[in-house]
């Protein structure tokens, strides 16, 4: 039997005020004597519902000033700081402007104050299939920056950072600093197309990006990120070499569509069967590339 | 565990308090503040029944830590009407009849205000967004539209 507790479980609260300071807590940690935050939105209800451990400490990110930046720059691309919320990327001019696949992504999410308070970062942290920003992200290869104490640095590609359902490669030491993105390649189109039962406050059963460019009639750049149809969000990568360089036609599309469909690796559960999911990456997949015709 | 020491301005007044770590800032309005409007619905961040405004933004107060509060302005609606004048939204739901049992409404007003004071002539499909996040069970929501449009059009001019 399911019980759902209403109250938060016991616990302390610290609210470091530099990376060094909260990368130190870290350091020393075991058991998962401290568990980092940012929004909440995810750490939170999961507490409540005692699904988590409950850490001793909870760690607000919050008081780490300069990590909410949303920064572009047209060398170095974008810059979204850990703390940045879903709302500001949603709502960000330069992020609708330049990458407006991740500002549909950001704004099929929960609610305005689930937006509020949840982050992109916590987003992809929590990994599960279904998060909405991972499909975009992957389409733009995203690169996620790593720190550990003592300067300690890596960066780690955006398809190489989903492990399982909840797993990442995050060690336990480790923060996201920041997502980078490159300026996407001229004249790209991108867009995410999520469906679910409820337009609003649902989570997908299947979530599909597509970004590509198109050449003097040859698809250029294709990127198709699927989500809640395999254990991490993916990349179709057969689908993309069946596009990538070739000319533009709709038996193609057909094709590729189906090979996305073929790639995705779905489960049945209560939202939807693993069967209506795969049909359902053909269909969107199909949608998704000639929207962005 | 050690009680937090947090300082804040709630509904207009500096408030000095201690909470427990682990409480959320829905139990204490309700329970410590006797600000018993705020409503828990599902106390899981799904319907929007505990909304408040923090720092001019509308969150689930039930999804976030009391502690949070320190060093932030936050509005419940108790907050809204000034005496005996209610906020033209309030007025609106009054008007128009945009609630039954009631217990959306807090937070229902409180999503409106914010999305008012954003943008204050949103279209329907606005309206539709800015509320999302906010279950209605009786209603059927035409009245709250109804509701919101009229307050907009209270609001115009500023007042
Ligand atoms: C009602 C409701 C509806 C929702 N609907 C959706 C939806 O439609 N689509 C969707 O994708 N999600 C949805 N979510 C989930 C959630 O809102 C998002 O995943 C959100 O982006 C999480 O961000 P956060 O900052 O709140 O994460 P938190 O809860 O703060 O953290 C999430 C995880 O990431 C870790 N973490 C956070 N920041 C860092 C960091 N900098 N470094 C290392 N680890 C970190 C935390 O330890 C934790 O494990 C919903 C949640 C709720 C409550
Ligand atoms: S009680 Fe907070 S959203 Fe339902
Ligand atoms: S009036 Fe009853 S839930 Fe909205």
């Amino acid at each position: 039997m399911v019980t759902f507790y209403r109250r938060l479980p016991k616990m302390g609260y610290v609210k470091p005020g530099s990376l060094e300071e909260a990368l130190e807590l870290l350091e020393k940690n075991p058991n998962g004597r401290y568990r980092v935050y940012a929004g909440g939105t995810d750490v939170i209800p999961k507490l409540k519902g005692r699904v988590i451990q409950s850490p001793e400490i909870l760690v607000d990110l919050k008081g780490v000033s300069d990590l909410d930046h949303i920064d572009f720059d047209e060398q170095k691309g974008l810059y979204i700081g850990a703390l940045a919320t879903v709302r500001s990327v949603e709502t960000s001019p330069v992020i609708k402007e330049r990458y407006p696949i991740l500002s549909q992504a950001a704004g099929s999410i929960a609610s305005i104050q689930v937006r509020n308070r949840g982050t992109i970062t916590g987003n992809i942290c929590n990994a599960v299939p279904s998060a909405d920003s991972a499909p975009a992200l992957l389409c733009l290869d995203a690169r996620v920056l790593l720190y550990s104490k003592n300067g300690g640095e890596r960066t780690v590609d955006i398809t190489d950072f989903f492990k399982g359902p909840g797993l990442t490669v995050l060690q336990p030491n480790e923060i996201l600093r920041e997502i980078n993105i490159s300026a996407s390649p001229e004249n790209s189109r991108s867009v995410y197309i999520k469906l679910s039962p409820r337009s609003r406050m649902d989570l997908a059963v299947v979530g599909v990006g597509v970004l590509l460019t198109k050449t003097n009639g040859t698809f250029r750049n294709v990127r198709i990120g699927l989500g809640a149809v395999a254990p991490t969000p993916i990349r179709a990568l057969k689908a993309e070499a069946m596009l990538e360089g070739s000319e533009v036609n709709d038996d193609l599309i057909i094709n590729a569509a189906r090979t996305a469909s073929e790639e995705s690796r779905p489960i049945d559960d209560h939202r939807a069967s693993a069967e209506y999911r795969k049909m359902m990456v053909e269909v969107l997949v199909k949608r998704a590339i000639h929207q962005c015709l | 565990m050690a009680m937090k020491k947090i300082k804040f301005v709630l509904n207009g007044e500096t408030c000095e308090w201690e909470v427990k770590p682990w409480r959320t800032l829905l139990e204490m309005l309700r329970e410590d503040f006797q600000l018993t409007g705020t409503k828990e619905g599902c106390g899981e961040g799904e319907c929007g029944s505990c909304t408040v405004i923090m720092g001019g933004k509308t969150v689930n107060s039930c999804l976030v830590p009391a502690v949070e509060a320190d060093g932030q302005e936050i509005l419940t609606i108790e907050g809204l009407a000034h005496g005996e004048n209610l906020h033209p939204v309030q007025e609106a739901f009054v008007e128009k009849a945009g609630m039954q049992c009631g217990f959306c409404t807090p937070g229902m007003i409180m999503s409106a205000k914010a999305l008012l004071d954003e943008n204050p002539e949103p279209s329907e499909n606005e309206i539709r967004e800015g509320i999302a996040g906010n279950f209605c069970r009786c209603t059927g929501y035409t009245k709250i539209f109804e509701s919101i449009q009229a307050a907009a059009e209270a609001m115009k001019g500023g007042k």
